[in-house]
């Protein structure tokens, strides 16, 4: 064992300082990452719709199907409610506790508007005989965008329960990094769900 | 052979008493295995572990404990995979002149298909995932990982997708496809009983938690290295397990989405991977493999890492163009993802497309290659000490380079058209997986053992274990490439070629080989858990190391270390040896900020697991209270705000004096 005891200050090998670490520093840097994975799933995704979005197996194609004023107002409630997200960030950034909730439940009210209006387009489908068995392409279709509600659906609950916690615990630093949190995988929703407008609906239509 | 039948009662789904495998082998093995399994339960109740066992182990949130978790289920795994192919060699030999051989078809699929999934998932990904908890945070002189219980978590969903594969023995039947479930075959139409279903879930819920684990410890290299980590100071094993994780993170999802869909044309009726209605069986392949080739590198990429931890330790020299070694890492990261039609080129894409993907793969050679130099150079000049962990290293080196030379012969797509699917193929992957992936394992677990425990390996077992490991590799593997040569494909049961026997005779003797070795590191860790007293290390760096994790106590505290390293230049342990740095044992200690123990992560893995198998068997209804549980455990969790402690400046002195107590009288 080499370690002898010469002169050598402890203090440059060692930090032996007190240092106030903050907490969770790591978090968003870590849902970062996360967010990207998700991404990747979507890509896959994506990517099978761009394989298989033609096979329409003698059945039902894009424009057989796709209502663009339904699917432009369903947008419209997502991106509002992106927007209102925002304003529920502000008011947090503020200090405002029952502003941030206020939006919060506005954000709310929109997310469930639009998965309200995306399953009545899923039972429209289905009644029409264009369920996701029917061809690659509605296989495909259903895999999309069901997957983005799904997220938008898990988003919900995770909206309400931050809710209930703020009510409890108040916009403390976990708090304010949850909704750090949630604010992102709700916009990074809001990307996906522009890529799936024009991708899979708008040049569906052409 | 269990008959399958899909039709469902509420309660139980499909499960029925048909389930029951029709085997006296099975059920010979589950005789071995529930007497075993009560044997353990039994021991632990007698001794009152279990209390032990949930509160230090279980719900432990210590990278630590948890990387030793991961290693002990992939031992565990590693036998239940040897047996497999100790079956295989035996049926192979055996069914010659006529003779079907004592495994029937059914049983036979289902054994191929087990060995590929738990060897790759359950063996290799637990040891490395292990590996690299263990290790990392010691090495870039952290307290933990960046999200504990997250870790915690991620292990027991591993644990789960064991544990649903294991089922499959003994419940109904393991799938029948091969260990990638190309469809057609591994649709509904062509496997319509629990085989898939079973394959599907182990690896979905094994998945998410190979996905937590390379995000947290992404973050861990990023954000928690000592003050002045820069990246190129990073250990190589460091930076070799950050392009690990990385490539998890960014190729597992394609995995899980792409099994969803399979799971979806299965349980569904859609029509992404059929062959009418608009699917197509290809985009499957091609998916998986694009997930598949990157695994392949996220499982040889930590054990360079520890190829070069080893080399330059025990040559007692710094390791040898270590910027080449990051940068060469950093290209294979990268070009892994260039690479992956080479495993069907046969497919028809077509000559460019063919040789654009036959070009990338040969391309990879050469940063591998350049590793290979490092190493040798590094020993160049150096005082060799052949311990067992160098001499794992050197094995490495001669076995891994004939496989990445049958490797670049199959990277040629004219000659891929020939082997490829044949024994040729076989013999290539065991060569670099067993000779690069194991042989690292076997390295690091002789190298940190004494970290972990406090004193070495005995070394007359593990040269036993070694030699008996080595000679039987060559002698299992080699005939493969012969036989792929002559034309042999993989995964048949029966042969009419009588002259091809010999050739199967000599396999099989080299698995026996290396059962003998695997036996021998059994008795290896047993005998030196006995002997321990004998080969105890005090000093925390029993092989002269190099990094920060030999500068800590062996095993180190729950905390690691009392104060945070400072790090001066490229092996930041060796440069305070030689700087005669002092244990800041006079100053004053602090109190250390410690995350809290939890059983979150066994509850919601332990769900996952019943949520899997009720999928698998049609519970619906069970399946779906699964569901809600997994949800309603979630959330209630993290109303759960109490999540840290500090560990007093009393006690960490306590600790730290007792070590040095210990330093005193070991000098």
């Amino acid at each position: 064992m080499s370690m002898t005891a010469t002169a050598v200050p402890p203090g440059k090998f060692w930090d032996t300082e007190p240092h106030h670490h903050e907490e969770g520093a790591s978090t968003s840097l870590g849902f970062w990452i996360y967010l990207m994975s998700d991404c990747l799933m979507f890509a896959v995704l994506f990517a099978v719709y761009g394989v298989l979005g033609a096979n329409y197996a003698a059945g039902p194609g894009p424009k057989d199907l796709f209502d663009l004023n339904l699917i432009a107002l369903n947008t419209a409630m997502l991106l509002f409610s992106s927007i209102t997200f925002g304003f529920a960030m502000l008011a947090m950034g503020r200090g405002d506790q029952r502003g941030t909730l206020r939006w919060l439940a506005v954000t709310l009210f929109f997310g469930l508007c639009f998965l309200a209006i995306e399953i009545y387009e899923f039972r429209h489908l289905i009644h029409l005989g264009a369920g996701p068995h029917r061809s690659g392409f509605l296989s495909a279709f259903f895999a999309l965008v069901g997957t983005h509600g799904l997220h938008v659906a898990f988003g919900s609950i995770w909206l309400v329960t931050l809710m209930v916690q703020i009510t409890q615990k108040g916009l403390i630093a976990a708090n304010r990094r949850r909704m750090a949190c949630l604010s992102m995988f709700w916009h990074f929703l809001d990307v996906i769900w522009i890529g799936v407008f024009t991708f899979v609906y708008l040049l569906g239509m052409i | 052979m269990a008959t399958a039948s899909n039709e469902t009662t509420f309660l139980l789904g499909r499960l029925n008493w048909d389930a029951i495998p029709h085997d006296p082998i099975v059920w010979a093995t589950f005789v071995v295995v529930a007497l075993g399994g009560i044997g353990l339960l039994a021991a632990l109740t007698r001794y009152r572990l279990w209390g032990w066992l949930w509160r230090e182990w279980f719900t432990s949130v210590d990278h630590k404990k948890i990387g030793i978790m991961y290693i002990i289920l992939a031992l565990v795994m590693l036998v239940r995979g040897f047996a497999d192919a100790v079956m295989m060699r035996l049926q192979q030999v055996w069914a010659f002149g006529g003779s079907e051989g004592y495994l029937n078809s059914h049983h036979y699929d289902q054994i191929f298909t087990a060995h590929g999934v738990i060897m790759i998932f359950f063996v290799a990904m637990p040891f490395v995932t292990g590996l690299m908890n263990y290790v990392v945070p010691l090495q870039i002189g952290a307290r933990d990982v960046s999200f504990p219980f997250l870790n915690n978590f991620s292990f027991w969903m591993t644990a789960g997708g064991a544990v649903i594969v294991m089922v499959s023995l003994f419940v109904g039947e393991f799938a029948q496809t091969g260990w990638l479930a190309f469809p057609p075959l591994s649709g509904i139409g062509y496997s319509p009983w629990v085989g898939v279903d079973y394959y599907i879930w182990g690896l979905q819920v094994a998945g998410v938690g190979t996905t937590l684990s390379g995000i947290n410890l992404v973050v861990t290299i990023v954000k928690m290295r000592a003050p002045g980590m820069t990246m190129m100071r990073m250990p190589v094993f460091t930076w070799t397990s950050l392009c690990t994780n990385i490539l998890i993170v960014a190729s597992f999802p394609v995995l899980t989405a792409t099994l969803v869909l399979l799971t979806l044309d299965r349980y569904v009726g859609t029509n992404f991977f059929t062959n009418d209605l608009g699917g197509n069986p290809m985009m499957y392949i091609n998916l998986i493999w694009i997930w598949g080739h990157p695994e392949v590198y996220i499982l040889i990429l930590p054990l360079f890492g520890v190829f070069s931890e080893v080399t330059s330790t025990f040559s007692g020299k710094r390791l040898f163009g270590y910027s080449s070694m990051v940068y060469a890492t950093v290209c294979i990261t990268i070009l892994s993802y260039l690479v992956w039609l080479h495993h069907f080129f046969t497919m028809g894409s077509g000559a460019s497309v063919n040789s654009f993907f036959g070009i990338t793969t040969m391309i990879i050679s050469i940063p591998t290659g350049a590793k290979l130099f490092n190493w040798l150079f590094t020993m160049y000049g150096g005082r060799i000490r052949f311990e067992l962990p160098m001499m794992w290293t050197v094995a490495f080196m001669l076995t891994f380079t004939v496989g990445g030379m049958t490797g670049v012969l199959l990277a040629v797509p004219p000659a891929d058209f020939v082997l490829h699917n044949s024994l040729f193929l076989v013999a290539h992957f065991h060569n670099v997986i067993i000779g690069g992936v194991l042989f690292g394992c076997f390295a690091a677990i002789n190298f940190w053992w004494p970290k972990a425990f406090g004193y070495k390996l005995d070394v007359f077992w593990g040269k036993v274990s070694f030699w008996f490991w080595v000679v039987g590799f060559w002698f299992a593997f080699m005939p493969l490439y012969v036989l792929g040569l002559m034309g042999v494909t993989r995964r048949l049961r029966v042969f009419d070629d009588p002259d091809l026997r010999i050739w199967f005779a000599i396999a099989a003797l080299g698995a026996v080989l290396i059962a003998i070795g695997i036996a021998a590191m059994f008795v290896q860790f047993a005998v030196s858990i006995r002997k321990r007293q004998l080969n105890r290390d005090v000093t925390g760096d029993p092989w002269d190391g190099r990094t920060l994790e030999w500068a800590t106590s062996s095993p180190p505290p729950d905390y690691n270390f009392a104060f945070s390293p400072v790090v001066h230049g490229l092996d930041a342990w060796w440069e305070m040896k030689k700087a005669g740095a002092t244990r800041p044992d006079a100053a004053g200690f602090l109190p250390i900020h410690m995350p809290r123990n939890t059983g979150a992560g066994v509850v919601l893995a332990a769900l996952s697991t019943i949520c899997g198998l009720a999928l698998v068997w049609y519970i619906w209804w069970l399946a779906a209270l699964g569901f809600l549980a997994i949800l309603a455990v979630s959330i209630a969790h993290s109303f759960n705000y109490n999540r840290d402690y500090h560990i007093p400046a009393e006690q960490v002195r306590a600790v730290e004096d007792a070590r040095s107590r210990a330093l005193a009288q070991g000098a």
